[in-house]
């Protein structure tokens, strides 16, 4: 009799997933006030940014809210696509995303093959943590060291320039260059965190393959290039789809610390995040913003569905995630 | 032999290369902070200074009631904010760990919708300001930082890895799901907590995005922002300086004082250095590496 009372207690296994929600919230109380703080937080910082969603089609006004607006259509998105800021945030938006992804995954890749080659281990461990460093520095901070390297009076790159007898730059007022220079910073940035995920993905690689190929008379870079490398493409391969997903999201944080208000350097930098930005911030109206946004976010979650669909399909076996 | 010897040099200094890319700029950084400033206007930002002064950090400590005041802002929001994160993250984690919760996957995908669907900036800003949150020290706490549902899958999928007859025996002795969330799994946890710990601490101390949309009031600046809206002002001073017909006898450090702050704000990051790197790449593994 005792032992019948004591398994009453077991959590009961049988029914998993039918059933209505109320009875689940009845038998685990507890469980679901645990989760209700973390539920409320999504819900209204998640789900109700939706319904705000249609003042991209409104002549939105704060004081008048979103139902008593006037309806004008797809006035608000005729207004951006018209303008050439369209075709310049959009473009500057993928091209610095898909530059991003590609050099930071060479240089990452790279370093995570020639790092699993060094038998030291003090030295990967140093050289690792100096990797990972900057990824710990916030975007204001970079832009400080940016201006230590680029300011026209000061800066090291002008100062350099000069001793070689070149005409200094003024960097922060010459759109050109600063593809390269955000790129360059990106890669300072974010390449050791991959470094770290593509160096796990290696050692997870089966030792005997490599020891079976030295005993085929493979050397070092033979081994590299037929066992590490196509082993490690999934990695790579998944992470990479995962970033192209997000490829119509620009990197708010790095832009506006960098480039901030200077309108020079907005051709070439000015990305679709900055943009709305300005436009909610400084137009005052929130519904041309939203428009950008909205526009930003269907791209976005057609990018993001079907990349995330390719991998679950292609890699469901993958070594990560 | 010699192939790899050959090999080894290129691999060494390759390697060594990129880390002084890492390295170097955070390096200079640090050196113009420490140079004196007639020394800056003169030769520009040198690795080895001619002239080194602390009379920016001087500055810093003594005068500047700002920056102080900055600090204190972000220490507070920091630790607050990361407590009350992680706490409600590892509480979501265990109900959405915990087996007897049928609906545990339906709640998984609701958490997980908002990560590829969300109305953006624009509704985000007007929540924001229909509840108040403008101005004031929760404004700089909740929204946007106080929780992230990629930390509640990983806390999660780490709690899925201990063994039911934990919870069953402590079912059997009498334990309810709250004792048990908090006296068995959170502290069986704490590996993925502590990594969860650092991902909110460090997303708290680096954020800016809160204030330059929320917040106007100079008293409220976490360090970021502060940091963030001296580069713009001091280059104001010093275009009005420089236009200036007389010279200045007073050289105000502001060359070296926006270096020396600067590398103040990254601050603690540099002392927890070690432990930061070691748990993230422990939170890194847990999350990548299926249970």
């Amino acid at each position: 009799m005792e032992m019948k009372t004591d398994l009453k207690k077991l959590p009961n296994l049988k029914n998993v997933g039918k059933g209505s929600l109320i009875k689940d919230v009845v038998r685990n109380p507890m469980s679901y006030l645990l989760v209700l703080p973390a539920v409320l937080y999504t819900f209204i910082f998640g789900y109700l940014t939706i319904p705000y969603m249609v003042i991209a089609f409104q002549k939105f006004n704060f004081r008048t809210g979103i139902l008593n607006s006037k309806w004008i259509g797809f006035k608000n998105f005729e207004f951006f696509f018209k303008s050439t800021s369209a075709a310049t945030v959009t473009w500057n938006t993928l091209r610095l995303n898909f530059l991003f992804i590609l050099f930071t995954t060479i240089f990452s890749v790279s370093l995570a093959i020639l790092l699993n080659e060094i038998k030291n281990k003090w030295f990967v461990k140093i050289t690792q943590s100096t990797f990972l460093f900057p990824h710990f520095i916030s975007w204001v901070v970079a832009s400080y060291i940016i201006y230590t390297l680029f300011s026209y009076n000061y800066g090291i790159v002008n100062k350099i320039l000069v001793y070689f007898s070149i005409e200094p730059v003024s960097w922060y007022m010459t759109p050109k260059p600063w593809t390269s220079i955000l790129v360059g910073m990106k890669v300072w940035q974010a390449t050791g965190m991959s470094v770290v995920i593509y160096l796990a993905a290696i050692t997870g690689i089966d030792g005997s393959m490599y020891e079976a190929a030295t005993i085929d008379g493979a050397n070092r870079w033979h081994q590299i290039r037929f066992i590490t490398i196509p082993l490690i493409m999934p990695t790579v391969a998944i992470l990479t789809l995962l970033s192209i997903g997000k490829i119509m999201y620009g990197d708010f944080g790095m832009i506006y610390a960098i480039i901030g208000d200077n309108g020079i350097l907005y051709p070439k930098a000015d990305v679709i995040d900055t943009y709305v930005f300005r436009a909610l911030r400084l137009s005052g109206d929130p519904a041309q913003a939203m428009a950008v946004g909205l526009f930003q976010s269907a791209v976005g979650f057609v990018l993001v569905y079907v990349t995330n669909r390719i991998v679950k399909k292609k890699f469901s076996e993958g070594a990560l995630f | 032999m010699k192939k790899t010897g050959f090999f080894n040099i290129i691999n060494y200094s390759l390697i060594t290369l990129f880390s002084l890319f890492c390295a170097l700029p955070l390096v200079l950084l640090l050196m113009v902070s420490l140079t004196d400033e007639k020394s800056i206007i003169k030769n520009g930002y040198q690795f080895l200074p001619e002239k080194f002064s602390l009379e920016a950090y001087r500055m810093i400590f003594t005068g500047g009631h700002d920056i102080f005041n900055s600090y204190l802002v972000t220490i507070f929001i920091t630790v607050a904010g990361t407590l009350a994160a992680v706490m409600i993250t590892s509480m979501a984690a265990y109900t959405l760990a915990n087996k007897s919760v049928k609906h545990r996957d339906t709640l998984s995908l609701f958490f997980f919708f908002t990560m590829v669907f969300n109305g953006g900036i624009v509704p985000w800003y007007i929540i924001c300001m229909k509840l108040g949150l403008r101005n004031n020290i929760l404004a700089l706490l909740i929204p946007s930082l106080l929780f992230n549902p990629f930390n509640l899958f990983l806390v999660r999928n780490y709690m899925k890895s201990i063994p039911d007859s934990l919870r069953e025996s402590a079912l059997i002795d009498g334990a309810g799901d709250l004792r048990i969330a908090f006296q068995i799994y959170m502290p069986l946890s704490t590996p993925v907590l502590a990594a969860v710990s650092l991902f909110y601490g460090l997303a708290y101390w680096n954020n800016w995005w809160n204030a330059i949309m929320l917040v106007d009031k100079s008293n409220l600046y976490p360090l970021q922002y502060f940091l963030l809206k001296l580069k713009s002002e001091l280059s104001m001073l010093t275009d009005l300086q420089g236009s200036s017909a007389v010279l200045s006898t007073i050289t105000m450090p502001t060359e070296s004082l926006k270096m020396a702050t600067a590398i103040i704000t990254i601050g603690p990051i540099i002392l927890l250095y070690p432990f930061l790197q070691r748990y993230f790449v422990k939170g890194l593994m847990i999350g990548s590496i299926k249970g």
